[in-house]
């Protein structure tokens, strides 16, 4: 399968509103919040969108995503870098899967 | 009439990739699992190429990942676009303090640059307006060097997913998780950052079993994001 309209339509909107917003940015530039509520507000948004992607995961989950997920903590702030946090978070949840299940 | 700052354009274009290089080194590294975490959620190499290539923007495309559904009659067309909306809202301020750039005159130009910016380049040229070199052939270079990357990178993440037949029987299927979680550590700015994640995770967690579907991200993110806002009025303010 290539693709899809509906797809092809999601991609292009998603596309457009990306670029709405890049080129908003520096034509709006003397008009924006650059302090204040609507300014803190903008700067929040992304962090909360994961924290929101990442939680329910984890609650829903069983003990072993827990462990994964405080295992990628542990080696992102050692390493800083995503593919050793991210190996070790796999890892872990595979090791805790089988330990769990034995 | 600056003269100094334009006369080469292949100058200041050179130096722009050259200083974005350590930071296209991690933008590959997302690339690669973007593409096999695309794989995974049933999305195509040809829209892989068209979602990297015309969205271009990190985070709302792993968002998007989440939402995406293999059959396309139940692909949420309206969530995917109101998801990147929202997540992308922040480039207001990004693109906002590249205004010195240009020209009044430059405006079109200007704005059609806009589209090559990602956090990654836009952090390196401000650094570099800041010493005075940084222009907007700067800013294209790291651009540019960025984005071929990005593509390139999603390309190679989506070949190399086909080598993985069932990805739970490896763990891989927290992949997803890690990656968002290493996403989220990495804006960690300081003590401001606990309320909104802490409200948002709450939110989050209680709109999922409330409501189905992928709302959750989106009210979480709306209500944390507040709760952030509101935290940093009400500190200032004391």
């Amino acid at each position: 399968m290539w693709t899809s309209p509906e797809a092809v339509i999601a991609i292009l909107g998603m596309a457009l509103v990306t670029f709405v917003i890049k080129a908003g940015g520096l034509l709006l530039a003397n008009r924006l919040p650059q302090h204040g509520f609507a300014a803190a507000w903008l700067k929040h948004i992304p962090g909360a969108v994961l924290a929101s992607l990442v939680a329910p995961a984890l609650v829903t989950g069983s003990a072993a995503e827990v462990i994964a997920a405080a295992v990628t903590t542990l080696v992102y702030v050692t390493t800083r870098s995503l593919f050793p946090a991210m190996a070790g978070g796999v890892l872990a949840v595979y090791l805790a899967r089988l330990w769990l299940a034995a | 009439m600056s003269d100094a700052a334009t006369p080469r354009f292949s100058d200041p274009f050179f130096a722009g990739a050259r200083a974005c290089i350590p930071v296209v080194i991690s933008v590959a590294a997302y690339g690669v699992v973007w593409g096999v975490l695309a794989r995974g959620a049933g999305v195509s190499l040809l829209e892989v190429i068209m979602m990297s290539g015309l969205v271009f923007a990190g985070s709302a495309q792993f968002v998007a990942l989440d939402l995406w559904t293999t059959t396309p009659a139940t692909l949420p067309i309206g969530p995917l676009i109101l998801a990147a909306l929202i997540i992308n809202l922040r480039y207001l301020l990004l693109t906002a303090t590249l205004r010195p750039l240009f020209r009044p005159g430059q405006q079109v130009k200007g704005a059609l640059t806009m589209f090559i910016v990602s956090d990654e380049t836009w952090a390196i040229t401000l650094g570099a307006m800041a010493k005075g070199r940084g222009t907007a052939a700067f800013l294209l270079g790291g651009g540019v060097l960025a984005y071929t990357t990005w593509l390139a990178t999603a390309v190679i993440g989506h070949t190399l997913g086909s080598a993985i037949d069932d990805p739970r029987s490896y763990g891989l299927d927290f992949a997803f998780t890690a990656t968002f979680l290493v996403l989220l550590l990495g804006m960690w700015k300081g003590k401001g950052d606990v309320i909104p994640w802490l409200v948002a995770a709450l939110a989050a967690i209680v709109t999922a079993k409330m409501i189905p579907g992928s709302w959750y991200i989106l009210i979480g993110g709306m209500v944390g994001s507040l709760a952030g806002a509101i935290a940093d009025k009400v500190r200032h303010v004391d």
